[in-house]
């Protein structure tokens, strides 16, 4: 019966940084899995059987069975295959830096996509709001990694997962709140590099010049200047 | 970073700085009372925050915010889900298989994303926009009875099983309010009929020994109510946004107003 193949298949749509995070951390830890994208016009009847509260992508099905939202998608992951034969672990062992990841990964879920979609959506006095508040959540992230390596310190990690994406959106964002990203937040500027030389972040992140393409695309789409 | 005996962590100190009226906090003085965990607990003046729940949550500014030999934890859900990782070996919230805990997280993100906001909804409208807001929430209550009879949840009778878990925690910590506005606004929300098993479920849920020790006597929750459900009608003038934001988070103080929703334009990605 269709959705009920064996292994992970994940339902995606090409650009969505939510998605990103679950191909991550599927290649952080060497898990095969099948790609399906969506139509997200005329979403497919496996998508809206497998996730029939939200209607939306990421989804994952491990043996036919959904797991929703991304970093519940994440944790799944990590649980379901946890840190051994050299696959990582994406979430540290001591409690409270779990629960340090955690908060991050939920500040970015609360925070910057929604700002990062007003941003280009919105102008005049609105977008002014926005673009204010997104360098708020870029200088707060900033000041969360400090001077480690990666949110979650010397190793990559959950928190990384979670907003690594993000990464290829600065240059959208820059673009239409009219900031240089590297000159207000440098270490996240210099973490987000580094990110991008792990191949798991390399191979599934959509370069930033597309992501713009994108949004100028869904710009012209709904009337927007 | 240097690996302390658990032992020696689990003894420090806990201190929790919560609200009396706020959900959110019941959630954790819940979740440690299971556990069996004594802490301390202070009581914050949302109009007028301590500088140590300040120093404590600089990002958010709310409570609760649980500290734990010194180092604080914020947001109710992550702070659960701290003390099963701190506390392994005691009543733990979270099932222990890997697909479980992922629908018991996914519930709980739709409480707080989709219900508890509906609600809120109801409560900060009137009229037109509150029949709506009503068949919002009872499209929600739909979706968990649902689940109740047939799904993720069938033949339980309680959300973790035959013991209370995370889900229990995040959702009955909050579904007292439903009693509450149903007396405040004069509008049926939890239908015995329409909804017997998430009924039957929040009966079982409020008769435990640890929830009656925490949810705050009726009457003081009618009083706060109707207290916050007069200043929001005051308000219903001036803007509804406001009104739904402060009414999102019932047991907050009159909050600043959420900014403005975005464009109604839908980006589904």
């Amino acid at each position: 019966m269709a959705g009920e193949k064996k292994g992970l298949q994940l339902l995606d749509f090409w650009v969505s940084p939510f998605g990103q995070r679950c191909r991550i951390a599927l290649s952080e830890k060497g898990l095969p899995y099948e790609y399906l994208e969506q139509d997200l016009g005329n979403k497919s009847e496996l998508l809206l059987r497998s996730n029939p509260v939200h209607k939306k992508i990421p989804v994952l099905l491990h043996d036919g069975r959904p797991v929703c939202e991304s970093l519940i998608i994440v944790q799944y992951i990590d649980e379901a295959f946890p840190g051994k034969d050299g696959k990582p672990a994406l979430l540290p062992a001591d409690p409270y830096a779990r629960a340090q990841a955690r908060f991050w990964a939920d500040y970015v879920d609360k925070k910057l996509y929604d700002c990062g979609t007003r941003l280009w959506k919105l102008k005049g006095e609105a977008q002014q709001q926005a673009r204010k508040e997104m360098l708020e959540i870029l200088r707060t992230l900033d000041g969360a990694l400090g001077d480690g390596k990666f949110f979650g310190g010397e190793a990559f990690g959950f928190a990384d997962v979670a907003i690594a994406p993000f990464t290829a959106w600065f240059l959208t964002y820059e673009r239409h709140g009219e900031f240089s990203v590297e000159e207000e937040c440098p270490r996240l500027v210099a973490w987000a590099k580094r990110c991008g030389e792990r191949e798991s972040v390399a191979k599934n992140l959509t370069p930033p010049e597309k992501v713009y393409e994108f949004i100028c695309g869904m710009k012209k789409r709904f009337g927007i200047e | 970073m240097e690996k302390t005996p658990e032992n020696a962590s689990q003894a420090a100190p806990l201190k929790l700085f919560g609200s009396w009226a706020s959900s959110y906090t019941h959630r954790v003085q819940l979740a440690l009372r299971l556990k069996g965990l004594e802490f301390e607990y202070a009581e914050e003046d949302l109009g007028s925050k301590s500088n140590e729940l300040l120093r404590h949550n600089p990002v958010y500014k709310k409570v609760p915010v649980l500290v734990h030999g010194g180092r604080a934890l914020p947001e109710s859900v992550i702070i659960l889900q701290y003390l099963d990782d701190a506390w392994p070996e005691t009543r733990p919230l979270l099932p222990a298989d890997a697909f479980d805990r992922a629908l018991a997280r996914f519930w709980c993100h739709f409480a707080d994303d989709k219900l508890g906001p509906a609600v809120g909804a109801v409560f900060a409208s009137m009229g037109e926009d509150q029949e709506a807001a009503v068949r919002q929430v009872h499209e929600n209550l739909a979706l968990i009875e649902a689940e109740l009879r047939d799904g993720a949840f069938k033949g339980r009778r309680f959300f973790g099983g035959d013991e209370v878990g995370l889900l229990d925690v995040v959702l009955g910590c909050g579904s007292y309010w439903l009693a509450v506005f149903e007396e405040v606004t004069g509008v049926r929300l939890v239908d015995a009929d329409a909804f017997p098993l998430f009924h039957a479920w929040l009966r079982d849920f409020e008769a435990l020994d640890e929830v009656r020790e925490t949810i705050p006597a009726v009457d003081r929750l009618l009083e706060y109510a109707r207290g916050v459900r007069h200043m929001l009608l005051g308000l219903a003038g001036a803007g509804a946004a406001a009104a739904s934001a402060a009414a999102a988070a019932p047991a907050e103080a009159p909050a600043a107003p959420a900014p403005a929703p975005a464009a109604d334009i839908a980006v589904d990605i």
